[in-house]
């Protein structure tokens, strides 16, 4: 056996350039199809022989799913192919969303970002997946497609386990739409990892805040977490806690705690479960705090 | 659907360049088995390890994660399209003078990726150097004279 896996079965390919043509292919191939963005999981997985998809789908020549697009409300809509570097190398979503390279620039190293997509990451539907926590504290809906429709989804509700979404077996994530962001807002994704880079989230933790018109009260805050249950987890009720609340060490305490006691941690190589919730704590902590720091600035 | 080859047509090091590849072959075996590009060399085969480092148009990728199918009519840089007939690249010429090879395996990804870096910052941090190389891994060298490498390219690719 090859290192890391034998070589990979025969597979069709297809490289579709219209959407109807990719929606009418996944519906024809349904679960024997495997969507091809950057492949970083894909052919991995493949070649791990943990699938074996007969019909690969390239999405990468599809338009849809290669657009940026800020709309007039300032909605962000980011296409499901699009590589993690030409998220942090675009100007237009930098100034927008600044906080989207704290996750996009430590997916894999540089050569994972060259293909890896928020897209994939989402559809991987890992646990400890880097994008998610911070696009679930944005608020962030996905958009989705069939050969039968299109519908909405919010990010937090799209995965059902490990590996695991709620998407059918024809639908295909087209894009990724963050609501409009408020004058008084900043967001931060942390993560713990034993190495300096290039490692998988012992915990991860994004935080959306929103403060009041003198800064010195929440408005809202929104926390999700990786890596502390089957799926990346979003802390529900922290508005009914903090909204209205001074920010202080108290208030900022009682969001960090709420993250650590929504966790469901289990033990593994990566570290155990008490370690997991003392760090979602740590991080939400953290995250929180330079998340109200670039509220004030912007 | 018959089960036969695909055909692919790219630019690799300047060349324009057609091969026949069965769609589940890496992009990293068909420059291996196929055209006889050996110089890019696989390690881990699945990503971790970058010595399969290719330049794909604009950017550094591992080819071990791309398929051969993939590549029609996008440009390829591998590391045998570094060197010119007047000699080495400043990183090949750096990588020599620092000692940064031992085994060599690593290596022509570490090249291609360090390239890549001072094509667009030809004076990076220390900091920089390591973060774009953190998809390299090199088990000779510890690392120290590859960024030492790195640096020194920058300052001879600066001077012209």
């Amino acid at each position: 056996m090859k290192p890391g896996g034998a070589e990979l079965k025969w597979i069709d390919y297809s490289s579709p350039e219209t959407l109807a043509e990719a929606l009418s292919l996944l519906n024809e191939h349904q679960k024997d199809a495997g969507i091809l963005a950057g492949g970083t999981d894909l052919i991995v997985k493949m070649r791990a022989d943990r699938i074996n998809p007969g019909q690969i789908i390239d999405i990468k020549s599809i338009p849809e799913l290669n657009q940026v697009n800020i709309n007039s409300n300032n909605d962000l809509t980011i296409g499901s192919a699009i590589p993690c570097y030409k998220i942090y190398n675009n100007d237009d979503i930098m100034n927008l969303r600044p906080e989207l390279k704290d996750s996009a620039s430590i997916i894999g190293g540089t050569q994972i970002q060259g293909r890896a997509s928020f897209g994939g990451n989402i559809c991987n539907a890992a646990p400890s997946a880097d994008s998610v926590p911070l696009l679930i504290s944005l608020g962030a809906t996905c958009n989705v497609q069939s050969v039968n429709g299109e519908r909405t989804i919010a990010l937090e509700d799209l995965f059902s386990g490990p590996g695991q979404t709620v998407l059918e077996p024809n639908e295909l994530l087209i894009s990724i739409t963050i609501p409009k962001k408020s004058d008084l807002s900043g967001a931060n994704y942390i993560r713990f990892i034993p190495r300096n880079e290039m490692d998988i989230a012992v915990v991860g933790t994004g935080v959306s805040v929103t403060l009041s018109s003198n800064k010195k009260n929440f408005e809202s805050v929104r926390v999700s977490l990786a890596s502390v249950g089957p799926t990346p987890i979003f802390v529900d009720g922290i508005d009914k806690e903090v909204s209205g609340q001074e920010i202080n060490d108290e208030s900022i305490r009682v969001v960090s705690n709420m993250a650590k006691n929504a966790s469901k941690p289990i033990s593994d190589m990566r570290g155990t479960a008490e370690f997991r919730q003392h760090l979602c704590e740590v991080l939400t902590r953290r995250a929180l705090i330079t998340a109200i720091e670039r509220a004030k600035e912007a | 659907m018959t089960q036969s080859k695909t055909y692919v047509r790219c630019t690799i090091n300047g060349e324009d360049t057609e091969f026949l590849c069965e769609p589940r072959q890496s992009l990293l075996e068909c420059l291996r088995d196929v055209l006889r590009l050996t110089g890019t060399k696989e390690g881990c085969n699945d990503g971790n390890c970058g010595a399969c480092t290719i330049m794909l148009d604009d950017r550094i990728v591992t080819s071990c994660l791309v398929l051969g199918v993939e590549v029609n009519g996008k440009t390829i840089t591998t590391i045998e399209g570094m060197a010119s007939p007047e000699g080495l690249h400043p990183v090949q010429q750096a990588f020599l003078e620092e000692a940064a090879l031992q085994c060599g395996i690593c290596t022509p990804g570490f090249l291609i990726a360090s390239k890549a870096l001072l094509d667009t910052n030809p004076n990076p941090t220390e900091e920089e150097i390591r973060f774009w190389l953190a998809n390299n891994l090199c088990r000779c060298t510890g690392y120290d004279k590859i960024v030492r490498a790195v640096v020194k390219a920058g300052e001879k690719i600066r001077e012209g």
